[in-house]
């Protein structure tokens, strides 16, 4: 018998492993489903499979009485939007940020230090202050998205580019190269797949804002459906739409990890040797 | 060509350099060597332009060595001197696209001439059948074959090689000394070349550096810094010199350890 942290199992089995806890979650939710609905069938806190999919058989393939909409698609919709577009914007920040204060000791000196102070600043905090000054529409919960994670993605952003070794910046003035060339053709293109990872990481509290965000102050949106439904105990809407949710974060995480690996194969090779 | 008078190195209390002078002909090629810490490649990057004199001055063809690398003198590190997110062409056209351009990217005909140009010098470097991979798909000979097929691209006057075969095996290292001397010979370089390895800096080159302490101060060891204790040709010196070196090198390396 092999030790334990020597015991692989094969890949056919590690695909059982990997299965078998959502199968026992899925039962064990199906089991105590059945027994309170067998009880009670008015019961709201478990909703079994066929409810929760009759909730969304209305939400999403149903027009809505009051608007004519198609609520799950249109919350679906509002809510990637406002992702997209914080995400855009924070990643384009950061970038900016992390790179020239990485790169230039000028610019370290005078905003490294301010850098890191606002990256402490809690960004639901500052969700009144937004909601005062860009009003209730969209801006401000694209802003909240934005403030919250350009911080990280700065922070992240400069740390790689002051770990890229001082020899290759050293290598490229021996080629001739000035400030501008090596920021463009050196630093950039390395830090690339580095900006991918700090989105993905990141990605996490980009959700939380934007839920945050649209329980607060909203007419549509995943998030604002969620709180606005809890009124009525509608477990069978919540349980499906933070499924979707979970979903939607799996997707975009797996589509960007595979962005990484077609669009920068060297990153992959670096990764894999390290 | 270089002249190095009277050059001191501090960092703080503690001298690294005491006095060095020397001057270098046109296309020699020095090897620098020395215990591990002795200064000999702070002394190559005051060459190289990273790092600059306590006291004294550097002189290139009489004026002061310019305080930042620049394209004259060509690099090889012990290992990072490459691009590890360009292909190994790519690596060595980059060198024309800092020159020729602005912003750094070259196109169409001139793109294609710098690739041509680039492949011939990886064929001579024995890079040729390797073009399209990445840095971190060679071995460690190809990726120092490849830095110096990248810092030759522009036939600076100088080479500067910081411990560039260090991290190889034996025969690859000797694979890489005839090239080294194959491009010394035929693009007339001057080279300077650190390596804590003194057999191969007697392999190597024409002018033999040993830096070492002249004076030590056993309750204040860092109260002297190194200067050039041998200034020997290579070839013409006898075995027992080569000896002497090692042994007082030897014992130094011993007497910083106690």
């Amino acid at each position: 018998m092999k030790r334990l942290i020597n015991f692989t199992p094969a890949r056919i089995w590690r695909i059982g492993l990997a299965l078998l806890p959502f199968a026992v979650i899925i039962l064990i939710y199906i089991s105590a489903s059945d027994a309170r609905l067998a009880e009670n069938p008015q019961d709201k806190l478990l909703p079994s499979f066929t409810q929760m999919g009759d909730a969304i058989q209305r939400l999403a393939f149903e027009p809505s009485k009051r608007s004519g909409d198609y609520l799950f698609w249109q919350d679906t919709l509002s809510s990637l939007r406002r992702l997209g577009l914080g995400m855009v914007i924070a990643a384009s920040l950061g970038m900016l940020f992390g790179l020239m204060t990485g790169a230039l000791p000028v610019l370290n000196a005078s905003f490294a230090p301010l850098l890191t102070v606002v990256s402490l600043v809690p960004p639901m905090a500052l969700l009144p202050v937004l909601f005062i000054v860009f009003g209730l529409g969209e801006v401000s919960k694209v802003a909240l998205i934005a403030i919250g994670v350009t911080p990280f993605i700065a922070r992240d952003i400069q740390k790689r580019t002051l770990e890229i070794p001082r020899e290759q910046i050293v290598k490229a003035q021996t080629l001739g190269a000035n400030s501008g060339q090596i920021i463009l053709r050196v630093l950039i293109p390395q830090l690339m797949p580095r900006l991918i990872d700090a989105v993905r990481l990141s990605l996490g509290s980009a959700w939380l804002f934007l839920i945050a965000a649209e329980a607060i102050a909203s007419t549509d949106g995943l998030g604002y459906r969620v709180f606005l439904v809890r009124r009525y105990l509608s477990m069978d809407v919540i349980l499906p739409y933070v499924a979707w949710i979970t979903l939607l974060a799996f997707i975009i995480d797996y589509l960007l990890a595979q962005l990484s690996r077609f669009a920068f194969p060297w990153h992959a090779q670096q990764e894999g040797k390290s | 060509m270089i002249e190095i008078k009277n050059v001191w190195k501090r960092f703080g209390d503690n001298v690294i350099l005491e006095n060095i002078s020397a001057t270098v002909k046109e296309g020699e090629f020095v090897t620098l060597v020395g215990a591990s810490g002795c200064g000999k490649s702070t002394f190559l990057k005051m060459l190289l332009g990273t790092d600059s004199a306590s006291q004294g001055s550097i002189l290139i063809d009489g004026k002061p060595i310019p305080s930042e690398p620049d394209a004259e003198r060509g690099v090889v590190f012990q290992q990072y001197s490459v691009f590890p997110h360009l292909s190994v062409l790519d690596n060595v056209v980059i060198a024309r696209e800092f020159e020729k351009t602005k912003l750094g990217f070259l196109l169409g005909a001139e793109k294609k001439a710098a690739r041509t140009e680039a492949a011939e010098l990886l064929n001579v470097v024995g890079l040729a059948h390797m073009q399209n991979r990445y840095p971190d798909e060679l071995s460690g000979g190809m990726r120092q074959r490849l830095a110096i097929a990248q810092a030759l691209i522009l036939k600076p006057r100088i080479l500067l090689l910081d411990e560039p075969f260090g991290a190889l095996d034996p025969g690859i290292r000797a694979d890489m000394h005839e090239l080294v001397l194959d491009l010394w010979r035929k693009h007339k370089l001057t080279v300077f070349m650190v390596t804590h390895d003194l057999k191969e800096g007697f392999h190597l080159g024409t002018r033999l550096w040993v830096f070492d302490k002249r004076r030590v101060d056993a309750q204040a060891p860092n109260a002297y810094g190194a200067s050039i204790t041998y200034d020997l040709p290579v070839g013409v010196c006898e075995q027992e010199i080569l000896d002497e070196i090692d042994e007082s090198l030897a014992t130094k390396n011993q007497a910083e350890q106690v």
